[in-house]
């Protein structure tokens, strides 16, 4: 776990935005992610997509 | 009642921004209910118990933004309706404006333009929030998992994968930790410092880091593992990746071990695990009956900061403190003692099965969010409380309205609760619970109202105002929540004085 002892905290948040706020308050560098659901929101397509994914990697 | 709705497409908001607007648009005068929710096929069911949406509109998808709004009038809820998709369309205009603030739309963008990222937050929808931990963690990113309705396989397949990868997976359902100093979600603004904490929830660990700030000490690293981690299925993975990790942390000196306590088949592993522990530890399990173990939150605070200092800690007989039996009595209207119960409202989960377990031993049966005890604990953050309405932590009104419920009932003698403070939590939740009490007290009849506050001095409500706030409201405010919880079993039992309690 080097990677958090020896750099600063660096975050990307994905969701809430509001804890993404609280950590510039703490001055912690973040980006935030405009997340949104993926393929549109539709559970099917989400399946498809995730399927394809898997095999790609 | 006049209905009014409208369908924003394509126009995704997270739920807390949500709520926040819902709530500000429900304050306009003649407006009785909103809903401010994405189009999801549960929203949608919520919106129709409401009364908010009829059965054969299913006019929008989990990417579009609904808007319904009932009110005296047609036209007082189209207004409202307009100012809603007003704001929304502003904010969401000056968030894409702003060229300063880089705002990728997914993990991978992210990480093109801040490449030295080390630690994702996620709090995206239960359904997503596995795929988006798993890319996080085959990123090589540690992952603060806030997002609930992670199914348990997909908890331990993160978690092997995490430890795999030498990386931390706090969580599911994590609502605290404290990394390198910085607090990550409802943390409370505590000193960096020596003691390394592991615990299971968020509640916990922020009410020991709290008291532990109080008495001049500071976290170097709290982890949470997430409510499931020692449990038989989940088996501790994370709970003993997270000591090895402190193990090596050199600013860690002591660790405090905060949960409910492991499974029966975890436990050996834990305890093998602790033996061969160098640092100093505190184990606090609440609920299990070990000497060696810390019985109480306070305890376990308490138990650090004496062995930081090279002294031991006894826990004190809270009933047999002087003055005690005054102090009760001058708050005890007529009645409380010998028919009134206890009931327990709570925003923090740990906070109230701390409570319940007190309670148990002082009075005998207390029952878990229903109704069926004279004693009863709601833990109003649990998910049956927080279908289609805002955690009382963000919201401190849901539990205001529960609270004016709550005393029109005849059995209810004491009302406990807790106040969370911190970072994410609302700015003044003192103030809508201090008025309800207010109203209630109007109202004639009432039960004794007893509260602790977790929150430090440099947490962004001012503490001794909210402190205040509630002691001019009437409320008892006691050190922390087993002692709160101990006066409230003092007040219907009188008896627990006379033999110096438990």
């Amino acid at each position: 776990m080097k990677n958090l002892r020896q750099k600063p905290l660096q975050v990307v948040n994905l969701g809430l935005e509001i804890f993404a706020d609280e950590l510039k308050d703490q001055n912690v560098a973040v980006t935030h992610v405009r997340w949104r659901p993926p393929a549109g929101g539709k559970p099917h397509l989400h399946e498809i997509l995730e399927k394809l994914e898997e095999l790609d990697r | 009642m006049p209905l009014a709705r409208a369908v924003l497409p394509s126009f995704y908001q997270d739920s807390v921004k949500l709520m926040r607007l819902a709530r500000e648009i429900g304050e306009k005068p003649g407006v009785s209910e909103v809903a401010a929710l994405m189009g999801t096929p549960a929203n949608h069911e919520i919106m129709l118990q409401a009364g908010l949406a009829e059965e054969s509109e299913v006019d929008a998808g989990p990417n579009d933004l609904v808007l319904a709004v009932e009110a005296d009038t047609q036209e007082l809820a189209y207004e409202a309706i307009e100012e809603a998709r007003a704001f929304l369309t502003q904010a969401r205009a000056e968030g894409d404006g702003g060229a300063s603030d880089f705002s990728p739309s997914s993990l991978a963008g992210a990480l093109a333009g801040a490449p030295e990222s080390n630690l994702a937050m996620i709090s995206v929808p239960g359904a997503y929030a596995a795929k988006e931990a798993m890319d996080a963690l085959r990123s090589g990113l540690h992952v603060f998992l806030f997002s609930d309705n992670v199914s348990v396989d997909d908890e331990v397949a993160l978690k092997r994968e995490a430890i795999e990868r030498d990386l931390l997976l706090m969580g599911p359902d994590c609502g605290t930790a404290y990394i390198a100093g910085a607090g990550l979600g409802f943390a409370n603004a505590v000193k960096p410092g020596r003691v390394g904490c592991i615990a299971a929830s968020g509640t916990g660990l922020q009410a020991v880091a709290a008291q532990l700030d109080a008495l001049g000490e500071g976290i170097s690293h709290g982890i949470g593992v997430g409510g499931r981690d020692l449990s038989a299925e989940v088996g501790g993975l994370m709970t003993l990746h997270a000591l090895d990790f402190l193990s090596g942390d050199p600013e860690t000196e002591l660790v405090a071990l905060i949960s409910k306590p492991p499974d029966a088949e975890v436990l050996p592993g834990i305890e093998e695990a602790l033996e061969n522990f160098a640092k100093p530890h505190v184990v606090c399990f609440l609920g299990a009956e070990n000497p060696g173990w810390a019985e109480t939150l306070e305890d376990a605070g308490h138990a650090v900061a004496a062995l930081l200092k090279g002294e031991s800690s006894e826990p004190e007989n809270f009933f047999a403190q002087t003055g005690l039996k005054e102090k009760i009595a001058s708050v005890r209207p007529e009645g409380v003692a010998g028919s009134g119960g206890v009931l327990g409202l709570f925003s923090g989960g740990t906070l109230a099965h701390e409570s319940r377990l007190i309670l148990e031993g002082l009075l005998g049966d207390v029952s878990w969010n229903e109704d069926a005890d004279r004693h009863r604990i709601l833990d109003l953050g649990d998910d049956r409380y927080t279908v289609g309405r805002p955690h009382p932590m963000i919201d401190p009104e849901s539990r205001a309205e529960i609270i004016a419920q709550s005393v029109a009932d005849d059995g209810v003698g004491v009302v406990l609760f807790d106040l969370m403070l911190g970072r994410v939590s609302a700015r003044d939740p003192a103030g809508p619970l201090a008025r309800a009490i207010r109203e209630a007290r109007g109202k004639g009849r009432s039960p004794v109202f007893v509260a602790s506050v977790v929150g430090t001095a440099d947490d962004p409500q001012d503490m001794d105002e909210q402190v205040r706030i509630l002691e001019d409201a009437g409320v008892v405010v006691l050190p922390s929540n087993a002692q709160a919880t101990r006066f409230a079993a003092a007040l219907v039992k009188p008896e627990l004085l006379e033999g110096g309690g438990s």
